[in-house]
C-alpha cells in the first residue's frame, strides 16, 4: 500500500481516535462516546475539506511527537494548542490552529500542550486509516472498543493515513473561543429531591472542578447538595452532561464516556449549547451554574449552530 | 398502560412507566424500545442517538442539530400501544455455570441457613428475565429469584472480581462480563464470552427482555469450552 505514515515518538498523556461517537448501542452497555469537544473536531475536519465525521486524534493537556516516517501529508490542529512543526529541511515554525500545513516525509509535529483548555484536535487530509467498529472508530478504552483494539495511543505505534497527499492547497478558519465560566443548565429529573437550600446555593455558589475529572466523568467540589428524598433511585438511563448527586452532596457531571445506566439522583443537565465549554474547563476551574428553560437552551442552542456555520462560509484559502 | 413523558435537559427524553420494578411494567419498557429500535433503523424517525430501557424507564437521546424535544415527544404520544408485539426478538438462553468457582456460597449458606447444595438448585431452576443491559458493555440484570436467596450487597465490595462471575442481590442477578470492582453474591462464573468486541453484528450475545436459565457444568467443561468468534 502507497500510504503514508506516522511513528508516535512520544503518545502524550490521553491519545486516542475518536470521532463522532457510536450510536444505538446504549441499550448493550455500549455509551456512544467520540470527541469531548465536537465543535473543534468538526472544524478540524472542515479546514482539510474532510467528510465532517472522519475519525480524528484526540488528545488532553500533553500532545503526542509524531514523525511522518513515510509519504506526503495535510494537517489541521484545532483547540487551543501550543505546538510546533519540524520541518526536515527547513525552519522549524510555531503551529498554529485553526489552519492547514503541509507535511514531507520526515517532517515532525511535536504538540506540546493545550493552553488553559483540556482537548485538542488533530486532523489529516483523507483521514487515518482506521477499522471502524459499529459504524465508528472512537475508542472506548474502558471496554477496549474501536480501532488500536480500543486503546490509547502507545509510544512507538504506526499512525497510517488513507491517502498520500498531493493537494497544495492551505486553508484557515477563523474562531474565536468562549472564555465564560457560566455554565448553563437545565432542571433535572429528581431536581426535587433536593433541599431549597440546597437547589439556591447550586444556581448561586461557585463549584470547584476537581482533579478527579476525565472523558467519563467531572468531579465538582463546593456547597454540598442535601438530598431530602432518597440518595439513591432505581437505576435509569444515563444522558451526557447530567449531573448526579451522590449520597456525599458533591455534585458529577457524567461527560461522554459516562456508564450507560446509573441509579444516583440528577439534580441538572448541563444545556447542549455549553457542553463543549465546560469540557474545555481544567481542574482547579471555578464555574458558576445558570438555570434556563427549555426554550431557551434550544435558540442558545440554534444560535451556536449557526455561528458555527458562519466560521466554516468564512473558510479562506491561504496564500 | 400510563407512561410519563419528560425531557431530559435538552436533548434526552424520558418514558416513565411506573414505580415498580417487576416483570410487567418492564414488558412494556421493551416493546417501546423494541418498536423504537425498528422505527429508527428504517428510518421513519431522525435524530435519535440512542434508546435505553432500565426496570421501569425508557431513556431516549437525541441529536438537537437534527430534532428537537418536541418532535420526540409527538413520537412517542402517537404509539399505539396496543399495537406493539411483545413477542418480537425475544430469545431464551442457555448459560452455563460452574458453580466450583464461586466465592461466597459457604458464606451465604450460613447466612441464610440453605445448604450450598441447595441454594444451587434453586439458581439454576429459575427462569431468569432481562431486565436491561448496561453499565459497562454486555451487563446483564437479571431477575426474578426466589425470595429464599434474598441478599444485600457486601459491605465492603471486592476490588477485582473475576470476568463471568454470577453474582447475586435482592431479587436481582447478574454476570460481569470482565474484571471488575463488584459488590455483588459470587456464586459461580460462566465462560461465556457476553460481550465481543471483534462481532459488529452482534457485539453484545443477551438483549433485554430475552430470558436465561442457568445450566451447572464441571470445572473441566468449563476449561473446555469455546466461544464462538
Amino acid at each position: 500500500m502507497n500510504s503514508s505514515f506516522f511513528k508516535v515518538l512520544r503518545a502524550g498523556v490521553n491519545t486516542t481516535y475518536q470521532d463522532k461517537g457510536r450510536f444505538g448501542l446504549q441499550h448493550f452497555g455500549i455509551v456512544a462516546g467520540g470527541c469531548m469537544d465536537q465543535e473543534s473536531f468538526l472544524l478540524s475536519n472542515i479546514i482539510l475539506n474532510n467528510k465532517k465525521t472522519e475519525g480524528v486524534i484526540e488528545f488532553a493537556l500533553q500532545g503526542p511527537l509524531l514523525r511522518l516516517v513515510k509519504g506526503k501529508t495535510k494537517i489541521a490542529i484545532t483547540g487551543n494548542v501550543i505546538f510546533k512543526i519540524i520541518h526536515l529541511n527547513a525552519k522549524t515554525i510555531d503551529g498554529q490552529c485553526n489552519r492547514s500545513y503541509d507535511l514531507e516525509e520526515g517532517d515532525m509535529i511535536d504538540i506540546l500542550a493545550t493552553k488553559e483548555s483540556v482537548y485538542g484536535y488533530l486532523s489529516v487530509k483523507g483521514g487515518f486509516n482506521l477499522q471502524p467498529f459499529c459504524n465508528s472508530v472512537s475508542t472506548l478504552a474502558k471496554g477496549q472498543i474501536g480501532p488500536n483494539e480500543g486503546k490509547k495511543i502507545s509510544n512507538e505505534d504506526s499512525i497510517f493515513v488513507k491517502n498520500n497527499n498531493i493537494d497544495k492547497k492551505n486553508f484557515s478558519i477563523s474562531r474565536i473561543l468562549e472564555s465564560s465560566n457560566l455554565i448553563r443548565i437545565l432542571k433535572g429529573p429528581q431536581y426535587k429531591y433536593f433541599s431549597k437550600d440546597s437547589q439556591k446555593k447550586f444556581l448561586s455558589q461557585n463549584y470547584n472542578i476537581t482533579n478527579l475529572t476525565d472523558r467519563m466523568g467531572m468531579r465538582l467540589e463546593g456547597a454540598a447538595l442535601k438530598n431530602v428524598v432518597s440518595s439513591n433511585i432505581r437505576s435509569e438511563g444515563i444522558t451526557k452532561g447530567a449531573i448526579q448527586v451522590p449520597a456525599d452532596g458533591q455534585p458529577i457531571i457524567l461527560l461522554t464516556d459516562h456508564p450507560t445506566i446509573g441509579g444516583y439522583p440528577k439534580i441538572a443537565n448541563v444545556a447542549s449549547v455549553d457542553y463543549d465549554l465546560l469540557v474545555q474547563k481544567k481542574p482547579r476551574t471555578s464555574i458558576l451554574f445558570k438555570c434556563i428553560e427549555l426554550k431557551e437552551a434550544e435558540q442558545l442552542y440554534n444560535e451556536k449552530q449557526n455561528k458555527i456555520s458562519k466560521i466554516i462560509k468564512n473558510i479562506k484559502e491561504i496564500n | 398502560m400510563l407512561m410519563k413523558l419528560n425531557n431530559i435537559g435538552d436533548s434526552g427524553v424520558v418514558c416513565d412507566f411506573g414505580d415498580e420494578v417487576n416483570q410487567l411494567i418492564n414488558d412494556n419498557v421493551i416493546k417501546l424500545f423494541q418498536y423504537i429500535k425498528k422505527e429508527v433503523a428504517i428510518g421513519h424517525i431522525q435524530g435519535i442517538l440512542n434508546f435505553t430501557p432500565s426496570y421501569n424507564k425508557l431513556i431516549i437521546s437525541f441529536d438537537p442539530t437534527i430534532t428537537n424535544t418536541k418532535n420526540i415527544l409527538d413520537f412517542l404520544n402517537s404509539v399505539d400501544f396496543s399495537k406493539l408485539n411483545s413477542a418480537l426478538d425475544r430469545k431464551e438462553w442457555t448459560v452455563p455455570i460452574c458453580y466450583d468457582f464461586e466465592i461466597d456460597l459457604t458464606y451465604i449458606s450460613k447466612k441464610l441457613k440453605i445448604d450450598r447444595n441447595d441454594i444451587i438448585k434453586i439458581h439454576s431452576k429459575t427462569t431468569f428475565y432481562i431486565y436491561m443491559i448496561g453499565f459497562v458493555p454486555g451487563h446483564p440484570f437479571m431477575g426474578d429469584l426466589d425470595p429464599k436467596l434474598y441478599l444485600n450487597r457486601l459491605e465492603t465490595p471486592r476490588v477485582k472480581v473475576p470476568a463471568g462471575s454470577v453474582g447475586i442481590v435482592e431479587k436481582f442477578c447478574n454476570i460481569y462480563p470482565y474484571e471488575s470492582p463488584g459488590g455483588w453474591n459470587i456464586i459461580g462464573r460462566t465462560p461465556i464470552k457476553l460481550f465481543n468486541n471483534k462481532n459488529e453484528s452482534q457485539p453484545c450475545l443477551l438483549s433485554p427482555g430475552d430470558k436465561i436459565k442457568f445450566k451447572s457444568i464441571s470445572k473441566e467443561e468449563f476449561n473446555n469450552f469455546k466461544n464462538e468468534q
